[in-house]
């Protein structure tokens, strides 16, 4: 039971802080289109939190809005790369590239999911998943064939220094092996054998090379963060701390 | 979240003496009879300009309009209200990029418009100048901002520009989601505790003036209001769309126990005039001209936007690319 809820919990808080993180898009992205992509995607990523907080309430835990909102940052087990603040659109691109075709993979083994709640969830979350992934994927395509070399500097430099965060994506949970003998999920190494083929396939059709030899910087399923977590909670639980006892 | 058909920049008119008679009568005659002007068809030149500084105004307020709200996704309280505002929020982006496209249709494209916008050329809804500093902020304009623009939007989605009464038609249907939305939040604040009834009251307080100010000022009949109301551009007054407003609203703020400040505020049964204090029309001509509480902060978010975007736009902008006006 511990390690399906460190299982949902890795994954409800990966999906709330990049949820969150894309929100900060709404209203100031780069071009109106954009705008309403990430703003949808985010509303996306935010509803899955739910869903997967209410699973792990249904489990025991404290209901979603305690687990999402009032917790403290040492108690995330989101991984580091979807904490980082938004940056420029090129940063926030790559990253969504880079994570939401994880997702994909991630939700396509769930859908086997021995726990039924989440392989139903997974079954029909990936359908929206497929998007995040078709959005992504052309807008790599299309700005890693920048007709200005300022354009494919910048997205060489973001992938570079997103890429080793996203390996961490993949950091084994503390009970990564039972998590797999249970039969809850297939494990982070098949996942992420399967992301390096798709993500080696989508930047061979660009103008980018993909880093070599990069660490993966890991952390987040241990509870460890950088500082912009609590920057963002803090910032995310300011309304409802003001009472938390009370309906909003 | 606008839609008021007021455009508060003077006009200067071509004399309607230098367009074709015969092709002025057949406008007129059609709009007459409730038929739709569509973008390829004639149209003298002042409906042509009067329009396009309408509509490309009205999607200005919904982009500037999101950044007050757009503030609060970030600190909604709890699951719930997160992903409303979230949506909300987005849903203005969308009719900025629908009204966008009807103005287009009238020959000026998004770029020159947007570039306008931040050059502070044209103007947008006084009301988003106006901080928003709690969360009941935020629950107060998605109820009675945007109650007040489709009090404005429904009477102008009659109008006679085919685009630009189907993008409002399209608009009105979302913004009484926003409306519901918006009531749901200031219900849960107005019937919780004390703190949180504090928070909408002192929200309304702050907004109630600016909502005054939002139909425009009172109605000197001019001669241009008359044309445009012929040609159905601008479809009622300034005072009939604030009274209508009033007439929908004040019951309800009322009915959940919070007070309107404003000592004045009645309504006349026989006539259903309501009355209200001067809301400082000094205030509204100054905000207007840019020097509301925020009107520099609003255009430099704009314009870091149009800025940190500029490498996007030229790394995609392939040199075969032509620009095409959009059909609406």
């Amino acid at each position: 039971m511990e390690a399906l809820k460190e299982l949902l919990f890795k994954m409800a808080d990966d999906s709330l802080v990049i949820g969150h993180r894309m929100g900060e898009w709404t209203g100031i992205a780069p071009m109106m289109e954009e705008d309403l992509a990430f703003s949808s995607i985010a509303q996306d990523k935010l509803g899955h939190a739910n869903t997967l907080y209410d699973m792990l309430h249904e489990l025991g835990e404290a209901d979603a809005d305690t687990l999402g909102f009032l917790r403290s940052a040492n108690e995330f087990r989101n991984c580091q790369f979807v904490e980082l603040p938004i940056g420029d659109y090129d940063f926030s691109l790559v990253r969504h590239f880079l994570f939401d075709n994880a997702e994909f993979i991630r939700y396509k083994h769930l859908a086997n999911s021995s726990h039924e709640p989440l392989a139903k969830f997974a079954r029909k979350v990936i359908g929206e998943v497929r998007y995040h992934v078709m959005h992504g994927n052309a807008w790599m395509k299309k700005l890693g064939n920048s007709h200005t070399a300022e354009g494919l500097e910048r997205m060489q430099q973001q992938l570079n220094f997103a890429f080793p965060y996203a390996l961490g994506v993949f950091e084994h949970s503390p009970s990564e092996n039972e998590i797999k003998d249970q039969g809850y999920f297939v494990g982070e190494d098949t996942v992420k054998e399967e992301w390096m083929n798709t993500i080696k396939s989508v930047i061979a059709e660009t103008k980018l090379t993909l880093p070599e030899n990069a660490e993966p910087v890991t952390g987040g399923r241990k509870h460890e963060h950088t500082e912009h977590l609590s920057t963002m909670l803090e910032e995310m639980s300011v309304t409802l701390r003001l009472d938390p006892s009370v309906e909003w | 979240m606008y839609g008021g058909g007021n455009t508060f920049e003077k006009i200067t008119a071509t004399k309607l003496e230098d367009e074709d008679p015969i092709l002025l009568q057949e406008f007129e005659e059609k709009i007459a009879k409730g038929g739709k002007i569509e973008p390829q068809d004639w149209m003298p030149a002042l409906y042509r300009k009067q329009l396009t500084r309408m509509i490309e105004q009205h999607a200005h307020s919904e982009i500037i309009g999101a950044l007050p709200e757009g503030t609060w996704i970030t600190r909604a309280p709890g699951f719930r209200r997160k992903r409303a505002i979230l949506a909300k929020v987005q849903d203005e982006i969308g009719h900025a990029q629908l009204l966008y496209s009807a103005a287009e249709t009238l020959g000026k494209t998004r770029e020159a418009m947007i570039n306008d916008l931040v050059t502070g050329k044209s103007k947008y809804s006084n009301i988003f100048n106006y901080p928003a500093y709690t969360w009941a902020d935020a629950a107060v304009i998605a109820w009675l901002v945007d109650a007040a623009a489709i009090v404005n939007q429904t009477a102008n989605a009659k109008g006679s520009y085919g685009p630009y009464s189907r993008a409002l038609d399209r608009i009105c249907i979302e913004e009484s989601f926003h409306l519901k939305y918006g009531h749901d939040a200031v219900v849960y604040l107005a019937t919780g505790t004390d703190m949180q009834r504090q928070m909408v009251q002192e929200a309304l307080n702050r907004w109630w003036k600016p909502l005054m100010h939002f139909f425009g000022p009172p109605d000197k009949q001019s001669k241009h209001t008359e044309i445009l109301m012929r040609w159905k551009v601008k479809m009622g007054t300034n005072d009939e769309m604030r009274n209508q407003f009033m007439d929908m609203y004040v019951p309800k703020i009322w009915e959940l126990g919070l007070d309107i400040p404003d000592a004045e505020l009645g309504k006349d049964e026989e006539t259903g005039i309501w009355s209200f204090a001067d809301p400082d029309w000094e205030e509204f001509k100054r905000v207007i001209n840019g020097d509301g509480p925020l009107n520099k902060e609003r255009l430099a978010v704009r314009k870091a936007v149009e800025n940190n975007s500029e490498w996007i736009r030229k790394a995609i902008l392939s040199p075969e690319s032509k620009y095409v006006v959009p059909l609406a």
